[in-house]
């Protein structure tokens, strides 16, 4: 039973480290909580699932949905959020107003959604069985499924670290996050790499949706849970580490699947908030966030 | 008279203090000039605008004929123009090595980088030492020395230096001093020291440019400027 627990805590956890990994980049970038994250994950889960639709075939659609959450992940920083801070630089809404923008654009997404598709719950399907593995007569509660949201968002995880850790890519989008204008005089196009992270963000989102949405049903806020949670995961994990986003989904996504299994659905949320209340009055910068604010 | 940098009419508007008016010089190639004021006399605004961080309100600069107004930082820096910012320009999340390649990372000529990068490791071995390390476990010295190792790797031709005698011990002041004469003769750089240690910079540099209130109050060659007796009391703090 505690190993059973422990592999659906770990299947959701993989779930909102992706859509924490999606915030952090976001934050990192352009110091921006990205309400719209759902959004943009959903609307590509959407186009995911009208290719299912269309081809019969999961695996055509799931590259593409990635591909469409990476373009509406940087038309959305070219679009608004870049014009945003280029027009509000100074003065008291300087530092929110982006933040706003993306809780409207949300808005704009969900409703352009339901024009679309409509609001109805519609069923993703799923090209992996839903049944639990079984051994001898044991049916665990993880299924293939499972494994393969488990496997998939490692999968994202990695080639982000690798990618963070070992291209220049990678050393201009740190380097930009850190101290943008050091970057800047350094010859880092900081603009362009903003911009790239905005994208590989909405791809890490469009993971998520594509990977979660066939275990439940997908409309235009199915996701908006998961945003929570992976913001809780955010948070928990320091707002601007990467890791700090993978271990803050897992621990989430473990302490849940407890909670849920040994003392009720009732209080999963709420226990939530207590986690993120903990953290933030214990160590505000979360578990991995790093000492020191950005300068200038 | 467009060889080299050619600041005219430069005017900056940054509230009453640290702005600067009408400011017209021009460093010849291969030149290296100090410029010097007190504390809010305007030299890092003045520098800020020729690198393109901030924008002026009127009047123009140009390097070797190219206007440098109205260019983003990081194009300015791909052109090879420079600017080491105050307080050790490195980026202290991240590893020595890292901050070097930083200097590199747009560079196409990817086998001159790794020259560069050997030539720097040899001119600060003490940054060889300490390749994996974070750059802000370094020394105020030593993050002095990889912002300018990773300015060299860049391979720049006009190096704009705000103030890297900031907080630094007399000592590693001469160090770090002598290693820019050394650079600008050994990479024929053109370079614009910002300092308020003027007499130091003086020393190495070939002409001095003093700046008060935002205004150039008195130009002359390093060894003119040290032997007025005016400039000295009322500048140049001796």
């Amino acid at each position: 039973m505690f190993i059973d627990t422990l592999l659906i805590g770990l299947s959701s956890g993989a779930i909102y480290s992706l859509m924490a990994l999606a915030l952090v980049l976001v934050w990192r970038s352009t110091r921006v909580i990205n309400f719209a994250q759902s959004g943009q994950a959903v609307l590509s889960t959407y186009i995911g699932y009208e290719i299912t639709l269309r081809t019969h075939n999961y695996w055509v659609s799931l590259p593409i949905a990635i591909i469409a959450g990476a373009l509406l992940g940087s038309s959305i920083d070219l679009l608004f959020i870049r014009v945003l801070t280029k027009r509000v630089k100074s003065g008291p809404i300087a530092e929110i107003a982006p933040v706003i923008a993306t809780l409207g654009l949300l808005g704009l997404i969900q409703s352009l959604i339901g024009l679309i598709w409509g609001n109805a719950f519609l069923q993703y399907p799923s090209p992996l069985s839903a049944k639990g593995f079984t051994f001898g007569t044991h049916t665990i509660p993880f299924s293939p499924q499972n494994s393969m949201i488990v496997l998939s968002s490692a999968a994202v995880l990695a080639v982000f670290g690798i990618i963070f850790k070992y291209t220049d890519l990678g050393l201009a989008l740190r380097a930009a996050s850190f101290q943008p204008e050091i970057a800047q005089l350094a010859g880092v196009r900081v603009a362009r790499v903003r911009n790239i992270g905005w994208a590989f963000a909405g791809s890490a989102g469009a993971v998520a949706g594509a990977v979660i949405t066939p275990t439940s049903t997908l409309s235009p806020n199915s996701l908006d849970l998961l945003f929570v949670s992976g913001f809780i995961a955010a948070v928990i994990g320091g707002l601007d580490s990467l890791i700090g986003a993978v271990v803050g989904g897992v621990v989430l996504g473990v302490g849940f699947s407890f909670i849920l299994q040994y003392i009720g659905s009732s209080v999963t949320f709420l226990m939530g908030f207590i986690i993120l209340m903990i953290v933030l009055l214990v160590r505000p910068r979360g578990i991995f966030g790093s000492k020191v604010g950005r300068h200038a | 008279m467009s060889e080299g940098l050619v600041v005219s009419n430069l005017s900056v508007d940054f509230g009453a203090v640290n702005a600067v008016h009408e400011l017209s010089f021009h460093i010849r190639p291969g030149e290296l000039v100090a410029l010097i004021g007190a504390n809010g006399a305007g030299k890092s605004t003045l520098i800020r605008a020729l690198s393109g961080l901030i924008t002026p309100s009127q009047g123009m600069a140009s390097w070797n004929g190219v206007s440098l107004i109205g260019q983003k930082p990081e194009e300015l820096a791909r052109q090879g123009i420079v600017h080491i910012s105050e307080g050790r320009a490195v980026i202290p999340e991240l590893t020595v090595s890292e901050n070097l390649a930083l200097g590199g990372i747009w560079r196409r000529d990817k086998k001159d980088v790794e020259i560069a990068r050997e030539q720097t490791l040899s001119i600060f071995p003490v940054l060889a030492a300490r390749l994996g390390q974070r750059a802000d476990s370094l020394s105020g010295g030593e993050r002095q020395m990889l912002a300018i190792g990773r300015a060299l790797i860049s391979r720049p031709k006009l190096l704009f230096l705000d103030e890297p005698s900031l907080g630094l011990a007399p000592l590693i002041i001469e160090e770090i001093f002598k290693t820019i004469g050394a650079l600008r003769t050994q990479f024929g750089l053109t370079v614009l020291l910002v300092e308020q240690n003027a007499m130091s910079a003086l020393r190495i540099a070939d002409r001095g440019l003093i700046l008060n209130l935002g205004a150039l109050v008195a130009s002359g060659t390093s060894d003119e400027l040290i032997a007025d007796p005016q400039l000295r009391s009322a500048y140049l703090g001796i």
